[in-house]
């Protein structure tokens, strides 16, 4: 991205002054070299997003930002009901409420050691992953309509989770105000046979060392030290978030005019938040908040159960749920004044600070886990959430590393079996159905997870807490 | 830069070809008609996924889709498409398109995913209106094409 475009106001914050139709300046919290390295498609997104109606203080990107659906993959934006505001399935994105959870083993890498081969093996076997993958739990049409309901909550009913994991999960497990009758007999088809599934793409399960601990006390409270054993899962929505996505995205796109929205790209299309479509859509994505939910408790379940039998010694135990592609009703302080936001966050996560109710207690008085995913051979990162960050973004930052490359530039570059082989070299076991999804999701594709997080501490959106790094990653 | 998978030897057949994205991956159908085009898009589509040879046409699926114009269209007929291999579990390599007015028929013809042979690279979570546009270029071929999110 040209640095003509942008002022700067701070070392990691540039601004874009509010021009043409745009109603708020954008902002865009990134090192000088993450900027120049931008594609100047995110410019172009949040200066598009600025000028949707009732949005509010700024149209917002953080480090990892690139080029989205309409928002950029990175961008944060809140908008007010009360002036018009919209709500945009394109702000939120296909994958519903893709996530990432970490879990804490009690185990450390000697411990792993002696069964690494075989626990790779049994995670690739027993959780469902990639095209064609079946979940064990098929619903029929009235536990589908519970499940969109209870979420999370509803998956340790019914045994595939534990209860005291959903304190440690955004919305306590389960997103009010879901409906699942908005919810398209289409999109509850596609899911049926997709519950505790991974899917693929950048989604993955990782076993995970801590290698490095920035932060000694912020640490003790998440439960983890040096050298522990981590087990990261990320994956959304499924076939219900995609098919619910692909749907409202159309009629917002045809109902637009209808509002006297003027779109400077489809991709951006909304609806006002008290308006039919508006009220159906925050309906059908709350239920796919939900089914994301249930999705990683099932996933978690499953895993659960593959350690008990590997690792009988090891407790699986939950350290916090985030989501991204979200859009959450949040009090802000906007020029002094609480006020009721709708915010989307697409690839981004929360990041509450010390003290937000919102924050598990036994986590309140740090701030909430804020996890960041990297690639299959560089690293995670743990960070918590800033007091500062709340004035920022609406307490948000980054959520990965970003891509660099295409995907097929990718597997021009790299060849999958290769891949898999230079990191079983490094001690990092990669199972996939695919040798082409591996070479799609090669390390080298993406940006330099590290510079990312370094930019979101130094932009006070979110202080690094741990450094982890894979052992054992599955693809699907 | 794009990635062809032309059919040289019969140039009436669909073309197809990749663009890129940086983060998912543009289709491209191209035909001497729109139908062709359209048909090109969805074996751009299973190309995302896995090597075209290794789908066997055999089994047929009937599709039916409508929107206000070509462009929307095109969204929604490759939409249905990764809808059917969703529920279905299948993948498909050989394509019919019909028009009337705003309104798609088509039929797939495919077979169910075997992934040990079809070894998928990732899922198409759906298509997207980005990079969108059905139209006619100078030599008169017809050219559908969008990204698709992975």
């Amino acid at each position: 991205m040209d640095l003509n475009l942008l002022k700067r106001r701070g070392p990691d914050e540039w601004h874009i002054s509010p021009r043409g139709k745009m109603r708020v300046p954008g902002v865009i919290y990134a090192t000088e070299s993450l900027i120049r390295d931008m594609d100047e498609k995110v410019y172009e997104q949040v200066t598009n997003v600025a000028t949707l109606p009732g949005i509010v203080q700024a149209s917002y990107a953080m480090p990892d930002a690139h080029w989205g659906y309409g928002f950029p993959i990175g961008g944060v934006a809140a908008f007010d009901p009360d002036l018009g505001g919209v709500v945009s399935a394109g702000g939120v994105g296909f994958d519903i409420s893709c996530g990432v959870r970490a879990l804490r083993t009690g185990l450390t890498v000697e411990d792993l050691q002696p069964v690494k081969e075989q626990l790779a093996e049994a995670l690739f076997h027993r959780i469902p992953a990639g095209v064609g993958s079946r979940g064990k739990v098929h619903l029929d049409r009235q536990e589908m309509d519970a499940m969109l309901a209870g979420g999370a909550r509803w998956a340790v009913g019914k045994g595939h989770g534990l209860q005291e994991d959903l304190e440690l999960i955004e919305e306590e497990g389960c997103m009010a105000g879901a409906k699942p009758e908005c919810v398209s007999d289409y999109a509850k088809k596609r899911q049926q046979d997709e519950m505790g599934t991974l899917g693929s793409g950048n989604h993955y399960l990782e076993v995970q060392q801590v290698v490095q601990v920035f932060d000694v006390a912020v640490a003790s409270i998440f439960g983890f030290r040096e050298g522990d054993i981590v087990v990261s899962i990320h994956c959304g929505s499924r076939g219900l978030g995609h098919q619910i996505g692909t749907e409202f995205l159309k009629r917002m796109v045809v109902s637009a005019a209808r509002y006297h929205i003027d779109l400077p790209d489809r991709e951006l299309a909304c609806a006002p938040i008290n308006s039919e479509v508006g009220q159906e859509y925050l309906g059908a994505m709350r239920a796919a908040i939900n089914c994301a939910l249930a999705n990683r408790e099932i996933v978690t379940h499953l895993v659960r159960q593959v350690f008990a039998d590997l690792l009988p010694q090891a407790m699986l135990s939950l350290l916090y749920d985030v989501s991204h592609n979200t859009c959450k009703v949040e009090e802000h302080v906007i020029d002094g004044i609480p006020t009721r936001l709708f915010v989307h966050r697409k690839g981004a996560t929360r990041a509450f600070g010390p003290g937000h109710p919102d924050v598990p207690l036994s986590l309140r008085a740090v701030g909430q886990p804020v996890l960041i995913g990297g690639t299959m051979g560089t690293a995670s990162y743990v960070l918590v959430g800033t007091q500062e960050s709340m004035s920022l973004a609406f307490g948000s930052a980054c959520h990965g590393a970003g891509r660099s490359m295409s995907r097929h530039q990718a597997t021009r570059q790299w060849h999958g079996r290769d891949v898999v082989r230079e990191l079983a070299a490094r001690g990092i076991l990669i199972r996939s159905p695919s040798f082409r999804g591996v070479a799609e999701e090669a390390p080298g594709a993406y940006k330099d997870v590290c510079e990312v997080v370094d930019a979101a501490e130094r932009a006070k959106l979110a202080r690094k807490v741990a450094r982890l790094e894979p052992l054992i990653c599955v693809k699907g | 830069m794009s990635y062809a998978g032309a059919n040289v030897e019969s140039p009436m057949q669909p073309n197809w070809e990749h663009f890129p994205h940086q983060a998912d991956m543009g289709v491209r159908g191209i035909g001497p008609t729109k139908e062709a085009a359209f048909e090109g898009a969805a074996l751009a589509v299973t190309a995302v996924i896995t090597d075209l040879a290794e789908v066997i046409p055999t089994q047929p699926v009937t599709m039916a889709c409508d929107a206000p114009d070509d462009e929307l269209l095109l969204v929604d007929w490759l939409n249905a498409l990764v809808y059917e291999m969703a529920t279905r579990r299948m993948l498909f390599s050989r394509f019919n398109v019909r028009f009337n007015d705003h309104s798609l028929h088509a039929t797939a013809w495919g077979e169910p995913i075997e992934v040990a042979r079809h070894q998928p690279a990732v899922e198409v979570k759906g298509a997207t209106y980005t990079e969108l546009s059905v139209k006619r270029d100078e030599e008169g071929r017809w050219i559908a094409q969008c990204v698709v999110d992975v």
